[in-house]
């Protein structure tokens, strides 16, 4: 048989549940595979020992109704975890151990699953290449001639899924930061509808924006995990009053019949062929899979990173006003209260963040904030608005997930526009609060993994995790990469 | 619209960030090439279009008016950079 780290998530918990294989087993193989794979950077803090111990103590107490018995799991720093290091890969939170532990990894815990580590990450989720985490870079599993940025900002955690050091994770996403790593690692990432998962015990970004989701090696284990992570929470007023579904129960390849839209707007300037090419092959397995595909148009999609790059600063500003070094993280010295104040957040925040927080704080001053930050509000309307009238007349919508695959660390730093164009096809469904997955769907002529993105309609995971499932079936596809940096 | 030096100065100031020459310089380059990346959004008709803040469109529902014990002082306060008896320590404010 192939190693125990190659499993499904889906086939691990099964084979854990017919006593196939122990927990401990299963824990070990991770666990052994993470201490080769330092090279990656993936984790930021481990908990393998404990993991190991829970591990054994669940030998002989196999529980069949946990959907996530004994699988072991890191997850993404920007999770609140109760007693373990919470960083948001900033030194502003070095060090910082949360007293209590969030909604959606108690939920991975009350399922049966072990925590095995903190996964690295852009800094406070703002980013597309990790490349802003204060504990450096993350390595994508994939190269070329040189090391390869894995996306971002959950890049530990797509680098983590592909490289098979955990048996699938949580991660968040405000702009793309759990599709476009998803899509440079040849892994499959979900972005669930604003308000399925509970934002209780994450490390807040951009509250309007932000959604938990699984990222996983594939679309089954993506619906068990969904199904586990969503759900009503009483402490985030903003997550939906809806049921849990049973996804994985009701995954289906069948999609005959299904309208399918592409968005004229999406093939932007300067897209290049292979990307091109790699749309028009989803599209002629959509239709070989009995589906109807329809031109559509999304009009304002050009102003949604513009608009994106207001909004997410502006709620960024607030949400990080928080970190003043009184109650928790990172203290620097100041003569007076509003000098340490000053001295912390100059020494304890990266540029990046600095930038946006700067940024957020421009559009929301006064004179500024009917120019840029109600504007960008009228905008999102729009783009919401193109959504619904789309949805009217399509199922689900069907997009390349990124506009390049991975490139490599170091050149996009320079510029920062250049480097925000990375999610310039994932960030109009946070504006309009939609779900959509990326699914790895071939490669480039380098070797290396790209993705296609579907989009759906609201609160309707169900039918884009379908028609991606479908997708996944016609493709078949297989990992490439050598273990290289072992 | 442009970002100056002075513009820098002062949402830095409002962001309680502290800044200096160097930082003043980078952040001018940098948010003015943001600033002209979003002003394409000028060239949007916008007129009688309602602000889009949330796309949560349920109410808000109201919760049982319940007391729960919470005394959780000690735990919060392990996180803490300075602190004395159930006090956050801070640099003196008064004179």
């Amino acid at each position: 048989m192939s190693e125990i780290y190659q499993l499904t998530l889906c086939e691990l918990v099964d084979k854990i549940k017919t006593k196939e294989i122990s927990c401990e087993e299963v824990t070990k193989s991770y666990v052994d595979r993470a201490k080769k794979s330092e090279k990656l950077n993936c984790f930021i803090e481990n908990t393998f020992d404990q993991a190991l111990k829970k591990a054994k103590d669940q030998n002989d107490k196999i529980d069949n109704k946990k959907k996530l018995f004994g699988a072991p799991f890191a997850v993404k720093d920007l999770f609140c975890t109760k007693g373990t290091q919470t960083t948001a890969s900033s030194k502003m939170l070095e060090g910082f151990k949360p007293q209590y532990e969030s909604t959606v990894t108690s939920k991975l815990w009350n399922e049966g699953a072990n925590l095995l580590g903190k996964l690295n990450c852009d800094e406070y989720a703002m980013g597309s290449s990790n490349e802003t985490s204060h504990f450096g870079n993350v390595i994508n599993p994939y190269r070329n001639d040189k090391d390869l940025v894995p996306g971002g900002s959950s890049g530990g955690c797509a680098s983590a899924v592909a490289a098979h050091l955990t048996s699938a994770t949580v991660g968040t996403d405000t702009g793309g930061s759990i599709r476009q790593p998803a899509s440079f690692t040849g892994t499959v990432g979900l972005k669930p509808t604003y308000g399925r998962c509970s934002r209780w015990g994450i490390v807040a970004f951009a509250s309007s924006l932000d959604q938990a989701g699984p990222m996983t090696k594939d679309v089954k284990d993506a619906s068990l995990l969904m199904e586990v992570i969503s759900g009503h929470d009483d402490k985030d007023s903003t997550s939906a009053q809806k049921e849990q579904e049973a996804f994985s129960q009701k995954l289906t390849k069948d999609i005959k019949g299904l309208k399918i839209g592409i968005p004229k707007e999406y093939k932007i300037d300067g897209m290049s062929k292979e990307i091109i090419d790699l749309w028009d092959k989803g599209i002629e397995i959509v239709k070989s899979l009995g589906c109807e595909i329809k031109e559509i148009s999304l009009p304002h999609t050009k102003y949604a990173l513009p608009a994106y790059y207001i909004i997410a600063p502006a709620e960024a500003s607030s949400n990080l006003a928080r970190y003043d070094g009184v109650r928790y993280g990172f203290r620097a010295e100041g003569k007076d209260l509003i000098e340490m104040y000053e001295n912390t957040r100059s020494i304890g925040f990266g540029n990046e963040v600095k930038r946006r927080i700067l940024i957020g704080t421009y559009v929301l001053s006064s004179g500024y904030y009917d120019a840029y930050y109600l504007k960008a509000q009228k905008v999102r309307r729009l783009i919401k608005n193109d959504f619904d009238e789309a949805f009217k007349e399509v199922d689900t919508i069907l997009t390349p997930t990124t506009p390049s695959s991975a490139f490599g660390i170091g050149e996009n730093v320079d510029d920062p526009i250049s480097m925000y164009l990375n999610d310039v096809l994932t960030v109009p469904v946070n504006l309009a609060g939609l779900p959509a997955i990326s699914i790895p769907a071939g490669y480039d002529q380098n070797n290396l993994p790209l993705g296609l993105q579907l989009i759906g309609k609201s609160f309707d995971e169900q039918t884009i995790l379908n028609n991606a499932y479908a997708i996944e079936q016609s493709i078949n596809f297989k990992p490439n990469f050598k273990d290289w940096w072992m | 619209m442009s970002i100056t030096k002075d513009t820098v100065k002062k949402i830095s100031k409002l962001s309680r960030i502290a800044s200096n020459d160097k930082f003043e310089e980078n952040m001018i380059k940098d948010l003015n090439s943001i600033l002209k990346f979003v002003d394409q959004l000028n060239e949007v008709k916008i007129d009688n279009i309602e602000p889009l803040a949330s796309t949560v469109d349920q109410e808000l529902i109201k919760r049982d008016d319940q007391v729960k014990i919470m005394n959780e002082k000690k735990d919060i306060l392990l996180n803490s950079p300075e602190d004395n008896e159930d006090f956050y320590v801070v640099p003196k404010v008064i004179e």
